[in-house]
């Protein structure tokens, strides 16, 4: 305690030159850049690593250096990895583009709604988070039993409504509309109430100065209220990129990647459940790690692109 | 309430104006309560559909309210060995709790440092971990499962917990609120002859409580809900979380949907209850930190 107490007071004169080492910053730190080494740093070179390795965990003896033949078999047609790994990938990115535009309007039109004086407006505001404080595997499992063509829930009041009732888990395209379905009901709360926040945070002088203009509604949501959102709405887009990119318990738990397709891999498989089965299923763990670099790379320019696109409109 | 509503208005004019009645404002209750209802049916399905006897599940008509109202669900799931529910709480329980102080201490010591200290490569350090914010955690997944399991933590609850430690979301956060804090009462308390490690303790700490609970709401959610992880780490069936464990019931009665819907009505409920109570509190966590995962 006494050395710790010296060196305190060494640092204090701030601006002084200091000749002793002061250790106690990185006493601070440590704890957290121990693990963040261990778990993020070095993971991060080690996966490199092993995705120029055919790695097998069960099978230690038959590890070997393969160098980028995990990359090429990826990008080489007529591997068995080629059309699984672009079929699971273009799957992501198509469900990337259904739902983000959804997740953005939907939560936009839920917080416009919000943001007025209502009585009450907390009690919806409540509800309508709700869903986001459940696990995947939860709302995987609920998807699972409402959309069964078999006592679900929404199959029977379709028949009830003398409509036509999908073999929703079973096939193209009813399969994605579920997991997106889903998807758009778990997660519209959480970006519903920080597009709201940022809603009650923009001036209402502003508004007032538009109205006295003779600016009507449109105009001023045209011209004020998306201006305004401009830097949130960036932040939405680009998270909800991200997390639809992780799609992974929904399709596992509703309709475990399938239907199956004829020219291999599932039509709802997405590339997260393609890199668990592949690393964990198929035991193939260098080709799995080669496969999240690349989907991690298309991952990064994505979120670039939509941070420049956004960013430097106007 | 009429009065009070009133005032306000009139106090800040909105770009809404309100009146006393009008038809566009029934719409909007209408809407609104719509949208309400689509959210809340499927959670009352869950908890309907757990109360059911297996004979009802397939009926031709659909009772909200089960005609024949049964524990028997909850009981058999609590009773099979094989699918330890009690123990997949107990374990979700623990691992959330250990993960969530284990962040807290961690975090919070890292944040101020970044945040009230001058050190040697403390940019270079911080920048670098700021970099990790923006990579995809898919890119972990394979080098920290062979960590974990070099390691020998596969199958351990260390190996579950240990991993979310790195996580730089936390340190950032605390970073932010530290910084925020005026210097006066930690300046006193070096004047006062105070070290900077009972600074912390004493001065900084207690001023960040809602800091710290903001960050263990926001902790102890992820990590109760956290899917893919545990399902990598744990095997036995009697180590597992609950989320992986819902995966494992799922698998084992494809038609079970009374057990199915009963174990995920024990997911969620808790977290659920939790939101109730806590509801403004985690709103207002999730709209300032602003991240999801």
């Amino acid at each position: 305690m006494a050395t710790i107490a010296r060196a305190t007071s060494a640092s204090r004169r701030e601006g002084g030159q200091r000749k002793r080492f002061d250790f106690v910053p990185y006493l601070f730190i440590l704890p957290h850049l121990v693990f963040f080494g261990i778990f993020a740093a070095f993971p991060f070179l080690l996966g490199l690593v092993i995705s120029l390795f055919e790695y097998d965990i069960l099978r230690p003896e038959a590890n070997r250096f393969v160098g980028t033949q995990n990359y090429l078999n990826l990008f080489t047609s007529g591997t068995v990895e080629f059309p699984i790994f672009w079929n699971a990938l273009i799957n992501t990115i198509e469900f990337v583009l259904m739902s983000v535009p959804l997740l953005v309007v939907i939560p936009l039109a839920m917080a416009l709604l919000l943001n007025t004086n209502l009585t009450g407006k907390n009690l919806y505001r409540a509800i309508y988070f709700a869903p986001w404080v459940l696990s995947s595997a939860v709302v995987g499992l609920l998807g699972f039993w409402i959309f069964q063509s078999q006592g679900g829930l929404l199959n029977y009041y379709l028949k009830d409504l003398g409509l036509f009732q999908p073999r929703w888990l079973s096939s193209m395209p009813w399969a994605w509309y579920s997991i997106l379905l889903v998807t758009v009901w778990w997660t519209s709360g959480f970006n519903m109430i920080i597009l709201l926040a940022a809603l009650q945070g923009i001036s209402a002088s502003l508004y007032e100065a538009a109205s006295i203009d003779g600016a009507n509604s449109w105009q001023r949501f045209r011209y004020i209220t998306i201006p305004q959102l401009r830097p949130v709405l960036v932040f939405i887009i680009i998270t909800t990129v991200i997390s639809s990119f992780n799609l992974f318990a929904q399709p596992m738990l509703m309709t475990n990647g399938g239907p199956a397709q004829s020219g291999g891999g599932g039509s709802t498989e997405p590339i997260m459940l393609r890199i668990y089965t592949e690393g964990f299923v198929r035991n193939r763990m260098g080709s799995s790690a080669a496969m999240s670099f690349v989907v991690a790379s298309v991952m990064v320019m994505f979120s670039y692109f939509n941070f420049r696109v956004f960013r430097t409109k106007e | 309430m009429a009065t009070r509503t009133k005032t306000i208005t009139e106090d800040m004019p909105q770009p809404n104006q309100k009146r006393p009645f009008s038809w566009q404002r029934l719409f909007l209750y209408l809407l609104l309560t719509l949208i309400a209802l689509l959210i809340i049916v499927p959670m009352l399905w869950m908890l309907s559909t757990s109360f059911k006897p297996k004979s009802e599940f397939f009926l031709p008509d659909i009772y909200w309210i089960p005609r024949t109202f049964t524990w028997d669900n909850y009981q058999k799931l609590l009773n099979n060995p094989s699918l330890p529910i009690g123990r997949w709480f107990f374990n979700s329980l623990m691992v959330s709790s250990v993960t969530t102080l284990l962040i807290l201490i961690v975090d919070s010591l890292a944040g101020y440092a970044y945040a009230r200290m001058e050190f040697r490569g403390k940019k270079i350090i911080f920048g670098f971990l700021l970099m990790t914010l923006f990579l995809p955690g898919v890119m972990f997944l394979i080098p920290n499962f062979l960590t974990i399991s070099g390691l020998g933590l596969l199958n351990n609850y260390a190996g579950v917990i240990l991993p979310g430690l790195a996580g730089v979301f936390g340190v950032f956060f605390m970073r932010q609120f530290f910084a925020s804090l005026p210097h006066d009462l930690e300046e006193a308390a070096y004047i006062d002859g105070a070290t900077r490690i009972q600074t912390f303790l004493y001065i900084a700490l207690p001023l960040a409580k809602p800091a710290l609970a903001t960050l263990s709401i926001i902790t102890f959610l992820a990590s109760w809900n956290d899917f893919l992880w545990p399902l990598l780490i744990l095997k036995d069936r009697i180590m597992l979380t609950l989320p992986p464990g819902l995966r494992t019931l799922q698998g084992a009665y494809t038609s079970e949907y009374g057990q199915m819907m009963a174990g995920a009505a024990i997911t969620a409920i808790p977290v659920l209850i939790l939101y109730v109570l806590l509801q403004r509190y985690i709103v207002e966590s999730v709209q300032t930190s602003g991240l999801k995962e």
